[in-house]
């Protein structure tokens, strides 16, 4: 039998959306027609979504890449010997502009390896930065981490070593850390893919914080909506357990960590931590009054560190690197890398690991190409549907936690989503009302009651009734939302809303009323 | 048949040991094995979680993916958030409801550069089109 040839291809949710597991399919029976061996690795996604199924070759100790692949693509490569001729060839991966043009550290293994193999884990890095924490006094990761700059990625960008240090001073009997996977914002994915990707990472991340903050039991809160990085991280949860890594002796330290899964259930409010709190005790997923913070108060009473997934997964990164190395990318109060993420109605969208301080126009353009339409870009909402609307002539805006608030707008977890001229962003700005009722915990009044009356506001104005009117009543209710609801998802509704009526206002004052139109005609 | 029904209530209760805070968990596995979380499977779940019916049937409204009644086919999950509304979800929504499928909505399902995205039960589609739903759907039947 011939030398065996190893080929690679994602098994990411994303990837298969669009026919992966019909190129591998493809592949054995090609190979088996032939009399080939093949070992075919699944992995994650190297995040070039527009390129998927992206297929790679080991070609003499070199991956060279194949996409996007269609099963009438296959047999060609095996005729041409997976040559540069074939007409998906985008030669050596790591030589690729969008690869190229990234700072890949907390994406690095992704796609590279089987998300589930411990070996190739730590062979390439991983438990590093475990290792090293357990070697280390809690107050020293904790030091680290602060001095890294890491900043929380679920949106609000509060200090992580700040959090952990409150958590650590409290003497309890127990502590939880909690890994919010709840990713509920649209134009978002980071948080699956590294989930699907690279899911030990996660998992070394949230033992660190035990260890230094003194808690033993983890949970992670996966939105029901990804039942593939549910599977992959449950796997990983008991291959980890399996190898000792988790358990009442962490890696022979004598110390105990253990963690768990839990699934949302299709609620948007649950990734609001202390919602999402309620719903880990099996509640109605309403947001909690506060004082006392989680830290304080959390999971059943007790101190609890609540993290973003990616917040997390960039710890055993620090501690192997030092808090210093890390914070020497960034810039001004945004420091290390963030995974933004291109999508919506972009050429090439996907998944970007870059320094803070990129510009949107060097995302959307020189690495997403422009609208898919072709059409001119209008509008990019980003940080999710509570993120403010940028229009087309403010793409210089440095991705910068401090430069979007003064901005008016929000980084929040990295996505961007992109829209064409045929936006009609009235309707947009309806549809942030709409999402908010229907996400609303329900707990106050401004949230509660104002998002409806938002909602039927902007439909009238739609309509051209009293348009004049009915904006200044907008305006009015968006003020209330923002001053008096308990929480930013009745807080920031108004970001999309009145960042819609500031730079598109022709899309609302332009609307006729019926009436006039059946004067005019 | 009403005694089976009950009884995979009831291992789905011992199986998260009875624990209140597992509820979503084990509101989860019912609606897997029976469709729904109907009034009599939240009576069983409330007596063997030591929960009044009201916490249970609470719960249950709260949470989108709980329905008390099961569907007569499966849905078609579409998404219409934003990422997918700037690629045409819309008109995607109006053609599947051509087509006669029942739609059931959501809020993103994390496939936003490849939009517009639909989930036919956990198999997800990129790209979507009319043709490729109705092909997953044969698939599915
Ligand atoms: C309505 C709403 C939804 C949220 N959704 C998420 C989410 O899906 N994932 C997340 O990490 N944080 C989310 N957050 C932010 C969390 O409340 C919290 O700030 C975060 O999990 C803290 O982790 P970090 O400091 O690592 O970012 C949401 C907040 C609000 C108000
Ligand atoms: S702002 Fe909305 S979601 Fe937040 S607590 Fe109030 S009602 Fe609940
Ligand atoms: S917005 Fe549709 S999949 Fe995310």
């Amino acid at each position: 039998m011939s030398p065996s040839l190893r080929l690679y291809l994602p098994g990411d949710a994303a990837a298969v959306s669009v026919g992966a597991d019909e190129i591998a399919d493809c592949l054995h029976t090609e190979a088996k027609k032939r009399g080939l061996n093949i070992e075919l690795v699944r992995t994650g996604t190297r995040g070039m979504l527009w390129l998927e199924p992206l297929l790679e070759v080991d070609i003499g100790g070199e991956r060279y890449a194949f996409g996007p692949m269609l099963p009438e693509h296959v047999p060609a490569l095996f005729d041409d010997a997976f040559s540069n001729a074939h007409d998906c060839a985008l030669g050596p991966l790591e030589d690729l502009d969008w690869m190229r043009g990234q700072t890949r550290w907390l994406y690095r293994r992704c796609g590279q390896t089987d998300p589930l193999n411990l070996d190739e884990y730590k062979a390439n890095g991983g438990l590093d930065g475990l290792t090293k924490a357990l070697a280390s006094s809690s107050d020293d990761v904790i030091e680290t981490v602060t001095k890294s700059g890491l900043r929380g990625r679920g949106g609000a960008g509060f200090p992580a070593g700040i959090k952990w240090k409150t958590a650590a001073g409290i003497d309890a009997d127990q502590k939880y850390i909690c890994c919010n996977a709840d990713e509920g914002d649209s134009g978002t994915f980071a948080d699956r893919i590294l989930m699907e990707g690279d899911p030990s990472l996660i998992i070394e991340g949230m033992v660190i914080a035990g260890l230094a903050v003194g808690a033993t039991k983890g949970l992670v809160y996966i939105r029901s909506e990804y039942p593939a990085a549910i599977a992959t991280m449950k796997r990983a949860i008991e291959i980890w357990r399996e190898a000792g890594l988790l358990g009442d002796d962490v890696m022979g330290s004598g110390r105990s960590f253990d963690m768990d899964v839990r699934r949302g259930a299709g609620s948007y409010v649950c990734g609001e931590e202390s919602a999402m709190l309620e719903s880990l005790e099996g509640k109605r997923g309403q947001v909690r009054a506060k004082p006392p913070i989680p830290a304080f108060e959390g999971l059943f009473g007790k101190p609890t560190i609540i993290n973003n997934v990616l917040t997390l997964a960039s710890v055993p990164d620090i501690l192997a690197r030092g808090g210093e190395a890390y914070a020497a990318v960034g810039t001004g109060r945004s420091l290390g890398t963030q995974a933004f993420q291109l999508a919506g109605n972009i050429k090439c969208g996907g998944l970007i690991e870059a320094p803070f301080g990129v510009t949107l126009r060097e995302l959307i353009e020189d690495f997403g190409g422009g609208t898919l339409s072709g059409r001119p870009l209008r509008a990019v909402q980003v940080g999710g549907p509570l993120g403010a609307y940028i229009p087309a002539d403010q793409l210089d805006l440095v991705m910068d936690y401090e430069a979007f608030a003064a901005a008016g707008a929000m980084l929040g977890h990295g996505g961007i989503v992109v829209f064409d001229d045929t936006v009609d962003m009235a309707r947009q700005a309806e549809f942030a009302m709409e999402f908010c009722v229907e996400e609303s915990c329900g707990k106050c009044t401004p949230c509660r009651i104002g998002s409806v009356r938002g909602a039927e506001t902007i439909a009238k104005i739609r309509k051209g009734e009293n348009v004049g009117d009915n904006i200044a009543l907008v305006e009015d209710l968006c003020t209330t939302m923002t001053d008096g609801s308990l929480c930013a998802m009745g807080g920031l509704t108004p970001m999309p809303v009145m960042s819609a009526l500031k730079y598109f206002r022709e899309d609302f004052e332009t609307k006729t009323a019926p009436a006039a139109e059946e004067v005019a005609g | 048949m009403a005694h089976s029904k009950t009884s995979a209530i009831e291992a789905a209760c011992a199986r998260h040991n009875h624990r209140a805070d597992a509820l979503i968990e084990i509101l989860h596995d019912v609606q897997h094995a029976q469709g729904c979380i109907d009034d009599e499977a939240a009576r069983v779940i409330a007596d063997k979680l030591n929960l009044s019916r009201a916490d249970v049937q609470g719960v249950r409204s709260f949470y989108t993916d709980f329905i008390a009644e099961a569907r007569r086919k499966t849905p078609v999950k579409i998404c219409r958030a934003e990422a997918c509304q700037a690629v045409g979800s819309d008109k995607l929504a109006a053609a599947l409801e051509t087509a006669g499928h029942d739609l059931e909505t959501i809020f993103c399902l994390g496939n936003c550069a490849l939009g517009p995205a639909v989930m036919v039960e956990d198999r997800l589609i990129g790209r979507a089109t009319a043709e490729r739903v109705a092909a997953q759907m044969e698939r599915t039947k």
